[in-house]
């Protein structure tokens, strides 16, 4: 079964580096501080390991997966949302059949976990996490209920913008991203160090969606758009 | 052109939104070849960290990936596994040993995993390697690992440990894991 490599499938076309990503410490939040690495990253030019990554397909979908309302006796309270957008890469083309996983609190601010002490209600309705994967045009879409607001202890009454996580994959192991979302105008975006971290104003614009009134869905449910990029790839091999 | 994204952290509740993807175990125990690998994720001050999630994604025996620019799932191994951290820092994967894979210059990598470290306090994932205290020679060629200098090095290579691999991961300080820019 071993098949002999050859040298020249080793040659590859890698991924762009520009990115809008925050630096690894920002001491405004604290837990950077003993987590972030003091030693700077050592480049690794990419190779076959980096330019490929693991594949998803529909059979680990299932059919009620992009919707976090449903699956339970009866339906989450809270303001219910469509959230959808279109996965591309740093080109503008579809990212296609990618995995987008989803995870937040409820509509109180209180996620379903052990470790959340916040004293807000759990909603028996609500479990807080969805997946999907993209279509042929790269688009993905969820309904879920608008997250609440919540504190957390980072600094001295410090509560987080509302925000919905999300975990995408793309094409390769160099396209790995976890981001979170936030809401146009949310008041908390001030003291929130995590979004802040992101130090350019114009990158911080690229976590919020825009409220979209063609996505709503009339007399049932309000509706945000994302669009999520993933990093764009070299026109040529990488040089040697 | 268009931005990307930026990275933003996992934060502490990942678990809720990553069920269907645990998978510690990218063969059975059991399998020909199986091999484990543990380790603990340690912070700046030396502390555990028990809200981590560390991904693999790894070649077949035969150093192919089951990927569409490689040589896709011939073998049906997927290569990919991921698990957080318990309350001890502690992870603990199963898998095979990878065969050496291609590199751009010719001469094969070693053998090696490709890791993502994510946590709450990590703002962005961190990217590293993992290779195997067997294979001395090929560790001693691989365009990566000699791309770090020497004295770091150690901190990628697994030990053997009770029938075991052994592999821990330290964010911060004294003897700081290499992390990549990928």
């Amino acid at each position: 079964m071993a098949e002999q490599v050859t040298t020249t499938g080793g040659q590859v076309i890698g991924y762009r580096r520009e990115n809008c990503d925050p630096p690894y410490l920002h001491p405004d939040y604290a837990a950077t501080r003993t987590r972030a690495p003091k030693r700077p990253l050592i480049l690794l030019p990419h190779t076959l390991s980096e330019v490929t990554g693991p594949v998803f397909g529909h059979e680990e979908i299932g059919p009620l997966d992009h919707d976090l309302t449903r699956g339970h006796e009866g339906e989450p309270l809270g303001e219910r949302i469509v959230l959808h957008g279109s996965v591309l890469d740093g080109d503008g083309r579809p990212v296609r059949n990618t995995l987008v996983e989803l995870w937040q609190a409820n509509a109180a601010g209180r996620y379903r976990h052990v470790v959340d002490r916040h004293p807000a209600p759990l909603d028996p309705n609500f479990t807080g996490a969805g997946r999907c994967l993209t279509d042929d045009e790269g688009r993905y879409r969820f309904i879920t209920v608008k997250p609440g607001a919540y504190p957390w202890r980072n600094h001295d009454n410090a509560w987080r913008a509302a925000h919905i996580h999300l975990s995408l994959f793309g094409p390769a192991f160099a396209t790995r991203l976890v981001t979170q979302m936030y809401f146009p105008g949310d008041p908390l975006f001030f003291q929130d160090p995590i979004f802040n971290a992101v130090r350019d104003p114009r990158d911080r614009e690229l976590l919020i969606a825009r409220f979209d009134l063609a996505g709503t869905v009339p007399e049932w449910a309000l509706a945000y758009r994302f669009d999520i990029v993933l990093r764009g790839r070299d026109a040529t091999p990488a040089e040697e | 052109m268009r931005l990307p994204t930026p990275s933003q952290t996992v934060g502490p509740f990942f678990n809720i939104g990553m069920p269907g993807q645990h998978a510690p175990e990218l063969v059975a125990p059991d399998a020909p070849g199986a091999i484990e690998i543990v380790g603990t994720v340690v912070d700046g001050k030396g502390d555990p960290i028990a809200d981590a999630l560390i991904e693999v994604w790894q070649a077949n025996r035969a150093g192919r990936y089951a990927h569409p620019e490689d040589l896709g799932l011939a073998d049906g191994f997927r290569g990919f596994g991921r698990t957080e951290t318990d309350a001890d820092g502690g992870f603990r994967f199963v898998t095979i040993k990878p065969g050496p894979v291609a590199h751009p210059l010719g001469p094969l990598q070693a053998p090696h995993l490709e890791v993502s470290v994510f946590a709450r306090g990590l703002l962005k994932r961190l990217a590293t390697r993992m290779y195997f205290p067997d294979e001395e020679q090929a560790n001693a060629a691989d365009p990566v690992l000699s791309s770090v200098e020497t004295a770091r090095r150690a901190t990628l290579v697994a030990r053997e440990a009770d029938g075991r691999l052994r592999w821990d991961v330290r964010l911060q300080g004294d003897g700081e894991t290499v992390f990549f820019d990928v």
